[in-house]
């Protein structure tokens, strides 16, 4: 425990920059999806650090509800991702602007 | 429900008589609301039915007037079989709503003033109907003037059964429908029509709607009025605010604002001065519907107004010198206009006018007048009906002409509409012993009853109406029966006619009618009968001596209504009559344009009121809609620059998530450090 708590968080901002970085840059849907899962487990941290230097579970079973909202999400958009991919033949978002205006 | 406040009015009661509280009713009368929901029922159905009951719908409408002619003559002998304490009955129907502590109830009352008219409307009404059978028998909508003519009878029965000002106001309005229904009759002229027909169609439309809209500013006055006694009493039922006023409860200020205000409602509902210019113009419609507004129903409601109201009246005596006022301006107003018409309606028209005048005159007089008011009101009603309904006998004998100047000499081919008219006509005039002769002078006795300059000034203007009268009647007499004839049997500018009797269902209730203007005021008279029967509601009124003997005032009336036959007589059957309309002086130009009325109106209500409406339109549409559309463009500028940032690139609104999440983050943490 002699690690400060400033290191958790600022691991954890490096982490949410990254995935955050590849939602921004990154143009094939997948990728995105792991930029997404990267700033969630960013966030996870911190919630987890602070639990930790609260002494409660608070802040743990919120990290757990993010992860089961995550695996739920990501079953959605993968399922979404692919079947646009059949009828698309692509998976790069900047293809789709449908839902423009 | 209504146990309370019938049981707070008859303790303020005790001591007072004039507007004795209602004791339930029982026998025929707890039927009295059948009175109003037969023809009531009836206008329904024919209105509904359609032409389904062409063939037989008119003798529907004839046997729901019966009705109710039949069952008011019922409940009128019971009432007379009562004592007089208990002449005043209140039929509790219904509460219809309530708000706060204002809980108003419909409920009617019955009492020896409701119960006269309640006979009048129906009697008279009924023969109308029966007339109208044959005068509309040629006209393909006559089942739809049924339906009208019943809903008229359905809601002056209301008006005047009603027991508080907001059942009044019902009747009030639905007499305001009916009669703009009416009026209106003909005006359906389709757009292939000749050119001729389509613009008296118009006309006719354009009547309806000046008797409508001229009878909404008098229903503002009666607004007030009620709002008023909500004001001040909390409640707008006769048993409330009546006795409130004789006790002295309610302030004089606001009895003369209420007494004003009812006047107002009074003049536009029965055409007095200044609200009298739509009842000339009402005679576009079919002449049974003149003879039911001018005789039985619409313009009598002012009259029955004022004089029900009568205890705020005496609590105001500012508003009641203004009735009398008002009265006498008209009576003498409506006879100049009827000395100068040709159009034989429109002198009826302006004699109703005067009539009513005198009238209203009578009710302003305070309680020695009241029963001389609704007296000639009564007596007025028959013989008005059968002056119509002759007038209406003459223009089926003549194609429905209506100028005098081509009549004259019809006595010979119509000798019932003669002889009936000439009846109605003396009756009018006041020659003893016709009814007109018991109502008309004693109201001019009345009018002389009194202190300082007064009695002289309203005395002298009704002697001089009983004058004027005389002369424009029997002018419309003359001209119509007597002298040579000039009509023609061939065919010139105002058409061919062929002058010839009307039929029994026409001339019988003429000849009904005349027995009533023969004798009914007499009849009335004996031992002041309709003065006592009166009493439970206009009070018992100390007799008043007038300034001048009671004989001399009947001698100078009936010396003044014989220089008015004997003028008429020289002018219109001594001298030949012109066919066409001669160059007059001043005063009869005037006359003939109604007093410039409808001018006056123009300048004074209506250039200001369409300013108004100009200026109204012009700031809704620049100021007001301009500051919305203005609003509306704005919106949309913004949403068309925002609608750019809609790329529809998910990589992009996660950017704009991105940065509002940093921005939310930057400022919690501005605002925490």
């Amino acid at each position: 425990m002699s690690v400060p708590i400033t290191a958790y968080i600022l691991l954890a901002a490096v982490l949410f920059a990254l995935g955050a970085l590849t939602v921004l840059l990154r143009r094939n849907a997948i990728i995105q999806l792991m930029g997404v899962e990267l700033m969630l487990n960013a966030v996870n941290l911190v919630l987890v650090t602070f639990s930790r230097m609260h002494g409660n579970l608070t802040g743990q079973v919120f990290a757990f509800f993010v992860m089961v909202v995550a695996a739920a999400e990501v079953v959605v958009g993968l399922s979404i991702i692919v079947s646009i991919f059949r009828t698309r033949r692509s998976t790069s978002v900047d293809d789709l602007n449908l839902l423009k205006n | 429900m209504i146990a309370s406040p019938l049981a707070l009015s008859s303790g303020l009661l005790a001591t007072q008589s004039v507007t004795g509280a209602a004791v339930p009713a029982n026998g025929a009368a707890a039927l009295a609301w059948l009175l109003i929901a037969v023809p009531a029922a009836s206008a329904g159905i024919l209105l509904l039915a359609g032409r389904a009951v062409d063939a037989w719908g008119h003798w529907l409408g004839v046997a729901a007037s019966l009705f109710s002619a039949c069952l008011g003559l019922v409940i009128l002998v019971q009432m007379l079989g009562a004592d007089a304490a208990d002449r005043v009955v209140g039929v509790h129907l219904w509460r219809w709503f309530g708000s706060g502590d204002l809980d108003v109830h419909l409920g009617l009352r019955l009492d020896p003033l409701s119960l006269t008219f309640v006979v009048l409307v129906t009697c008279v009404g009924f023969l109308i109907h029966v007339y109208s059978v044959a005068y509309m028998a040629h006209d393909r909508d006559r089942r739809r003037f049924f339906a009208y003519l019943n809903l008229f009878v359905a809601a002056m029965l209301t008006l005047v059964l009603g027991d508080s000002y907001i059942a009044l106001f019902i009747g009030w309005e639905g007499v305001g429908l009916a009669s703009y229904l009416l009026i209106g009759f003909w005006n359906t002229a389709d757009a292939d029509a000749p050119q001729a027909e389509r613009f008296t169609s118009r006309e006719n439309a354009a009547a309806a709607k000046k008797a409508f809209i001229m009878n909404r500013i008098g229903d503002v006055g009666l607004l007030l009025a009620m709002m008023a006694c909500i004001a001040q009493v909390g409640s707008v039922t006769y048993d409330a605010v009546l006795p409130a006023a004789q006790a002295g409860d309610i302030p004089t200020g606001w009895l003369t604002a209420i007494g004003l205000f009812l006047l107002l409602a009074a003049c536009g509902k029965s055409a007095q001065f200044p609200l009298q210019a739509w009842l000339g113009d009402a005679m576009a419609g079919p002449t049974p519907v003149s003879a039911l507004i001018h005789a039985a129903t619409m313009v009598t409601a002012g009259v029955y107004l004022i004089v029900r109201s009568g205890a705020v009246f005496e609590g105001a005596p500012d508003a009641q010198l203004a009735v009398a006022v008002v009265g006498a301006i008209t009576l003498v107003l409506g006879a100049v206009i009827g000395c100068a018409k040709d159009d034989m309606k429109k002198v009826l028209a302006a004699s109703t006018m005067s009539q009513i005048g005198y009238m209203m005159l009578g009710a302003g007089l305070g309680p020695i007048g009241y029963a001389f008011a609704i007296f000639h009101l009564l007596t007025h009603g028959f013989f008005k009906a059968q002056l119509f309904l002759g007038a209406g006998s003459v223009m089926h004998a003549m194609g429905d002409q209506v100028n005098m100047r081509r009549f004259g000499g019809l006595r010979r081919a119509m000798t019932i509409t003669w002889i009936t008219m000439g009846i109605g006509w003396l009756a009018i005039l006041g020659i003893p012993p016709l009814s007109g002769f018991w109502s008309k002078d004693k109201i001019i006795e009345a009018a002389f009853v009194g202190e300082g300059a007064r009695p002289w000034i309203l005395g002298t203007i009704a002697l001089l109406g009983a004058g004027l009268t005389a002369f424009y009647m029997s002018r419309l007499f003359f001209m119509i029966f007597h002298g040579s004839p000039r009509w023609t049997t061939a065919k010139d500018i105002e058409g061919e006619v062929h002058p010839h009797e009307s039929g029994w269902l026409m001339t019988l209730p003429l000849i009904i009618l005349s027995v009533f203007s023969l004798g009914l005021g007499g009849a009335l008279s004996v031992g002041d009968a309709f003065v006592t029967w009166l009493e439970p509601v206009t009070g018992h009124a100390a007799h008043g001596e007038p300034v001048l003997p009671a004989t001399v005032i009947m001698g100078a009336t009936l010396a003044l209504v014989i220089i008015g036959v004997v003028a008429a007589w020289v002018m219109y059957v001594r001298r030949e009559v012109p066919t066409v309309v001669q160059r007059a002086n001043v005063v009869v130009e005037a006359a003939r344009h109604d007093m410039y009325q409808d001018t006056i109106n123009e300048a004074i209500a209506m250039r200001p009121g369409q300013g108004l409406v100009l200026a109204a339109g012009a700031s809704d549409r620049y100021a007001v809609d301009g500051a919305v559309e203005g609003l509306a463009k704005g919106t949309a500028t913004v949403g068309r620059l925002v609608a750019r940032t809609e790329s529809g690139h998910v990589r992009t609104y996660v950017g704009y998530t991105l940065g509002g999440t940093v921005l939310a983050l930057i400022a919690v943490l501005a605002s925490r450090f």
